[in-house]
């Protein structure tokens, strides 16, 4: 099987994120990256077809230089080859890198693009339906579990109190929830024979952005609550707040 | 388009909400977004429509927006949609979007919403702001508010293409009643072969209400030691009443004591009930920042280091096999003095 991984290189999950001097984006330096951990699942699933089924592994990924670590990352994983797409910004609108991404994978011949449903950092949960619908592809998004039989796909999604089970045919793209499978660590040998795999580093292509960022804030301060030492005897305090001041039951 | 064009056409046209149905009734999300497209049609002059879709028998809810204040819908019922599809009611809802000349779609940012809203928004040639918790005008536009990272830092966005679209996270806005009569219309549409198509769909064997569309949530961590002692929290669930249900952290999702819809946090469920129980769970960042909207916080701990104190509006330095106890206890007795 031919597959495609789109990632991205987020900051990680316990950074501090510090808001620019322009208020419009943020302070990059000091910052932790990792590969966005929906990716990573993506990664890892494209890696166990490719293991059952034989095939290759593209990563694709958008960004400037420092998004090679993570590339070399899902290299060591066990992905086969790489394209970097050359930008020295990622865009706000997920629109504009989806056209990037088009148009490497139009001509890939790839059976399945996988990538993560959204990216922890703007969680906009948009590029896995562009990219299906730009390419007239069937796309499943949020999905959980993923198997193929006699040729098609089968994606479960979890939606708020029921799940479906989707049917689709290849090739197709896959939004991937982090649900969908643990990613793998990478072995050493894995982390050696990364350095000598190719990426082929390639201008983007950025579409047009219609979605704008006027001003980045820190959400307000929560006050500080109460805090009771006294175990189960705070219990009816407790619940005479939630019903007096609170409101809440 | 100059600046005057484009305030021009949102002073034309309508604010158009998709609504999902789920067994046959209106999601709450969408009632919530009802409320917000009203309080911008207030504010921007635009009249507000709701779209309904679906294979029949729509006509029975035909006239719910209309208690929120929407004074039309639109239906479109077709064999074909009966069967959902992402693909196929993404290519009518922007077909009606066009019709209906909307200058603003909407939709709860629910899975479903939040999926279709993207490929809508490739259909019509304009972008998606999506999970906002709210808005505002300023100057004729309206400007988007949506978490970034989680929830650490906040960004006003604002669409720059026609028409402007947005997805509102549950809970966002509050479901407000204000009866109007509603102008029922129906529309064809072109249904095109659907390329996925969802064919089983399966109900969450535990409970009915999702942990994002609860008032209440009880909420258990690895405290808890065991799926087996799960008994305590559902017993509080219980006395709680129908708004209240169960959520997790995501080491028990992941060590299978809970299941994956209950995962409250940064790669799960992000949740803004009025209340959030946390018992037995520590307050690792990535579960903070699901929480981070609900109106107030019980945190019940042993170990009083635990960071979701810090978050925490009450919080109980206790064993929770007794603080969770005696909290339904005294709630169950609220409810009967009452």
């Amino acid at each position: 099987m031919n597959i495609a991984v789109c990632i991205k290189q987020t900051p990680d999950t316990e950074t501090r994120v510090k808001i620019a001097d322009d208020g419009k984006w943020i302070v990059e330096d000091d910052i932790q990256w990792i590969i966005n951990p929906y990716d990573e699942s993506a990664v890892e699933q494209a890696l166990l077809l490719t293991e059952e089924h034989g095939g290759e592994v593209t990563v694709i990924s958008l960004g400037p230089d420092r998004i090679e670590k993570s590339i070399r990352e899902a290299l060591a994983m066990g992905a086969h080859k790489a394209i970097r797409l050359d930008s020295d910004r990622m865009p706000t609108d997920s629109l504009a890198t989806a056209q990037a991404l088009i148009a490497v994978l139009q001509d890939g011949g790839y059976d399945l693009i996988f990538m993560g449903q959204q990216a922890i950092d703007g969680d906009n949960g948009q590029i896995p339906q562009f990219v299906a619908q730009a390419l007239n592809l069937p796309c499943v998004t949020a999905v959980e579990e993923f198997h193929l039989e006699d040729g098609k796909g089968w994606g479960r999604r979890v939606l708020e109190g029921v799940q479906e089970k989707v049917g689709f045919s290849l090739p197709a793209v896959i939004g991937v929830n982090r649900r969908l499978v643990e990613p793998r660590y990478p072995s050493f040998r894995g982390i050696m024979q990364a350095k000598k795999k190719p990426i082929d580093v390639q201008p983007a292509s950025l579409g047009d952005e219609h979605l704008v960022i006027e001003r980045l804030s820190y959400p307000p301060e929560k006050a500080a609550g109460q805090l009771f030492e006294n175990g189960v005897e705070a219990v009816p305090e407790v619940v005479r707040l939630l019903r007096e001041e609170a409101k809440v039951i | 388009m100059t600046q005057n064009q484009h305030m021009e056409a949102l002073d034309m046209s309508t604010i158009l909400v998709v609504t999902e149905l789920f067994e046959g009734e209106i999601r709450s999300v969408s009632r919530q977004v009802y409320t917000a497209a009203v309080q911008m049609g207030q504010e921007t002059g635009q009249p507000v429509t709701a779209l309904m879709l679906g294979g029949g028998n729509l006509e029975a809810l035909a006239e719910d927006p209309g208690a929120y204040g929407v004074a039309k819908t639109v239906l479109v019922e077709d064999p074909k949609l009966a069967q959902y599809s992402p693909d196929a009611y993404a290519a009518v809802i922007a077909q009606v979007a066009r019709a209906q000349e909307a200058g603003v779609v909407l939709m709860g940012a629910s899975v479903t919403g939040k999926d279709l809203m993207a490929r809508v928004a490739q259909l019509l040639d304009t972008s998606l702001a999506q999970d906002c918790v709210s808005f505002r005008i300023d100057g004729g536009k309206v400007l988007f508010t949506r978490p970034l990272f989680a929830g650490k830092v906040l960004a006003e966005v604002r669409v720059t293409a026609n028409p402007v679209m947005a997805t509102f996270r549950s809970k966002a806005y509050k479901a407000e009643e204000a009866p109007t009569s509603v102008q029922v219309e129906r529309a064809q549409a072109d249904v095109p072969e659907p390329l996925a198509v969802v064919a089983e769909l399966m109900k969450s064997a535990t409970k009915k209400l999702d942990v994002t569309e609860a008032d209440l949530v009880v909420s258990g961590g690895r405290g808890l030691q065991g799926p087996e002692n799960w008994g305590i929290l559902e017993a509080l669930v219980e006395v709680l009443g129908d708004g209240a249900t169960l959520g997790c952290s995501r080491p028990v999702s992941d060590d299978g004591w809970r299941p994956h819809d209950e995962h409250v946090g940064q790669t799960g469920r992000t949740v803004a009930p009025d209340l959030y129980i946390a018992c037995g769970i520590s307050g690792a960042i990535q579960h903070v920042a699901g929480i981070a909207s609900s109106k107030y916080i019980v945190a019940i701990n042993k170990d009083p280091e635990a960071p979701i104190f810090k978050v925490a509006d009450y919080g109980i330095v206790g064993d929770l096999f007794d603080v969770v106890p005696a909290m339904t206890e005294a709630i169950q007795a609220l409810k009967v003095s009452v």
